[in-house]
């Protein structure tokens, strides 16, 4: 997003940074009453001199706790169409106009938060894209969130992937391990080949990319593909567990300490992260294939 | 990893596209599905003309000498014209020459193959048997005995390579003495399925390579096979959008409506993991061959479903016009049905993936 939308300033203060893990970075992008109608947001960004003076609310931000900057999407002018009244901010979280707290997830843990800003302050230099561009930059970072997304999450899921073969090769039920039974043979194949499917679709998405500078919505097949993927591995290492998948982390008998309770549970939210499995079809849909709006 | 056509390579695409959607308008292809020989004489010459007869065969035989990616390319385009044509069995059986038969029996059959003179098909399944690729139970001998089944195009090809219990090819011409052909009825009007007897028939030749020789052929097959299923795909999807963009119902085009519209985009989603799966096989068969067993299988496995999983939604899409015989949507649910069955089905693929993946090897270090 810096180095498609950032002026020179901006690009030689924060790249930096950010390939060296110095400083970490969250997105302010959600809220309570925009979720995947995104554009329909309403923290407010009011110029105030050579500064921008912030209040509303964000939510589902994840690492905001540790988060030095964060890429918020603020509405600046509350009476253009809901599209162009959006700007794009660097926020310095680092102050006490913004407070964040965790949410709890239904896997026990707090990745995500609410972040509250209070009157919280943004200098004019800090605006990427121009005033009023918000919604351009901020599809520009959701397709790269998307193509990276899927392209980095290759490698967690052949792992997984591994660590699914060996539960399989190491749980006998009726006399036979679950490597040797039919059914779980197909689907673990299955899965194999879906990844497959996905890494050679995401070269192919990474040399488009190469050839025209900006990901484009084909990125959302990688995201869509990896949340289905997930989900299905997870399921099945359940399946395979059989009754034991009951115990989770914590109970003695649990099978491999309780990862894959944990993991089926995380992977629920894959289809609604990052833009939700319904969304990124509707973007298929529109953007891809050229089908008409509803909306 | 650049992963994309080169201009030569889409100068074939290109060429091929245009060939084939000139020559195999709707109406012909129903001439050529509801006649007698089901085999297009004019369409065939032009292809030899193209040098598709020979695209993937060397160079010293008559051939083009190209790769497996180039024929994944034609078989695509193939399968997007919904081409009826013996082209597929004719390069198998050319394949299958290259790799196992004599200089002196190259000269005398694969040459006037490559060039399109002659064609060939493999007599590989045994009537009655389990139909499992690569697993033959006729016996080989000085004559041979047998029927062999789901023989592609026999009625046009001119012979036969018969495969025997011990993974030979014996080469049989279709006037020989002894040999039956019989058409059967196919799902699928636009290729033609035959069972052919052998009675007591002396082969004209039988190749000297056998067994393993012809593994290497069997996976450039299915990973055609698959191209042309992706091919089936593509083109279904693309009906089906521009149906669903003209289409109104209550007011509106029906693409408008999520069910419809995501059924679409599930459609792509296929069609192009499809696309992936065969390009990534395709580039191994050439660059990597000791990879594509398992990409191979890997292609067939995904392309086997997407191939008539894709057009029978496309008939969801169409509604009551997509079920009639007048829509030309039934002929790629059709092929895209035969394909799956043909070359070892999505079960069978996938099992020989599962086997790789499971079967002895170390799990990868685990997190």
């Amino acid at each position: 997003m810096v180095i498609a939308h950032g002026s020179d300033e901006q690009k030689a203060r924060y790249l930096e940074p950010i390939l060296t893990g110095e400083e970490i970075w969250c997105q302010g992008f959600s809220e309570p009453e925009s979720g995947s109608d995104l554009a329909s947001l309403k923290t407010r960004a009011v110029k105030d001199g050579d500064e921008w003076v912030v209040t509303g609310q964000k939510v589902w931000t994840t690492f905001a706790q540790y988060a030095k900057w964060c890429m918020l999407v603020a509405r600046t002018d509350p009476d253009a169409p809901k599209h162009q009244g959006l700007t794009y901010f660097l926020m310095d979280m680092e102050q006490d106009a913004v407070q964040t707290r965790p949410l709890v997830q239904i896997t026990g843990e707090g990745e995500f938060n609410e972040v509250f800003f209070e009157e919280a302050r943004v200098p004019g230099a800090n605006v990427v894209g121009g005033v009023g561009n918000g919604w351009a930059v901020a599809i520009t970072t959701l397709m790269n969130e998307r193509a990276g997304l899927a392209f980095g999450a290759i490698s967690q899921i052949q792992n997984s992937l591994g660590r699914l073969s060996k539960l399989a090769r190491d749980t006998t039920s009726n006399g036979a391990t679950a490597a040797e039974d039919p059914y779980f043979r197909q689907r673990i194949a299955q899965l194999h080949i879906e990844v497959e499917t996905m890494r050679l679709n995401a070269y192919r998405g990474l040399t488009k990319t190469m050839q025209s500078g900006i990901p484009g919505p084909e990125g959302s097949l990688g995201k869509w593909q990896w949340a289905d993927i997930n989900q299905d591995l997870t399921e099945l290492a359940l399946e395979i567990e059989g009754a034991y998948s009951m115990l989770a982390r914590g109970s003695e008998h649990a099978v491999a300490g309780g990862a894959w309770q944990y993991s089926f549970l995380r992977s629920r939210a894959n289809s609604i992260e990052g833009g939700t499995t319904d969304i990124l079809k509707n973007i298929i849909a529109e953007r891809v294939l050229g089908l008409p709006r509803l909306r | 990893m650049y992963f994309d056509l080169n201009d030569e390579q889409q100068a074939i695409k290109s060429t091929a596209h245009d060939f084939l959607k000139a020559r195999f308008k709707s109406e012909r292809i129903r001439e050529i599905a509801a006649s007698e020989s089901g085999f297009d004489e004019a369409g065939w010459k032009e292809m030899a003309e193209l040098g598709w007869a020979g695209l993937a065969l060397p160079e010293d035989w008559g051939g083009q000498g190209l790769g497996a990616v180039e024929l994944a390319i034609l078989f695509e385009e193939m399968g997007y014209a919904l081409a009826p044509s013996p082209l597929l069995s004719n390069t198998i059986a050319g394949l299958a020459l290259a790799a196992g038969g004599s200089d002196e029996q190259k000269e005398r059959w694969l040459r006037p193959l490559a060039e399109g003179s002659l064609r060939g098909t493999p007599a590989l399944i045994d009537a009655g048997g389990p139909a499992e690729p690569m697993k033959f139970s006729m016996e080989p001998g000085e004559a041979l005995t047998g029927t062999k089944t789901l023989v592609l195009d026999a009625g046009s090809a001119d012979f036969f390579l018969v495969a025997t219990a011990d993974g030979g090819r014996h080469l049989v011409e279709k006037g020989a003495e002894g040999v039956t052909v019989t058409a059967e009825e196919s799902l699928d009007p636009t290729r033609r399925l035959f069972s052919v007897r052998f009675e007591n028939v002396r082969p004209e030749a039988t190749l000297k390579g056998s067994g393993e020789v012809y593994h290497p052929v069997f996976h450039r097959a299915c990973v055609a096979l698959a191209a042309e299923s992706t091919g089936l795909a593509q083109r279904a999807l693309e009906m089906s959008v521009e149906y669903a963009k003209d289409r109104q119902q209550f007011g509106r085009p029906i693409g408008a409506y999520q069910a419809v519209s995501h059924r679409c985009a599930q459609m792509l989603l296929e069609t192009e993991n499809s696309r992936s799966a065969v390009y990534g096989a395709a580039w191994a068969a050439d660059a990597e061959p000791e990879s594509l067993p398992l990409a191979a299988s890997t292609a067939k496995a995904y392309a086997s479903d997407a191939g008539w999983r894709v057009p029978d939604a496309a008939i969801q899409v169409h509604g009551g016009i997509g079920f009639t015989w007048e829509h030309d949507l039934h002929f790629f649910l059709k092929r895209g049905r035969a394909n799956a069955a043909m070359f070892g089905d999505a079960k069978w693929h996938r099992e020989q993936v599962a086997e790789a993946v499971l079967a002895g090897e170390t799990a990868p270090a685990s997190a």
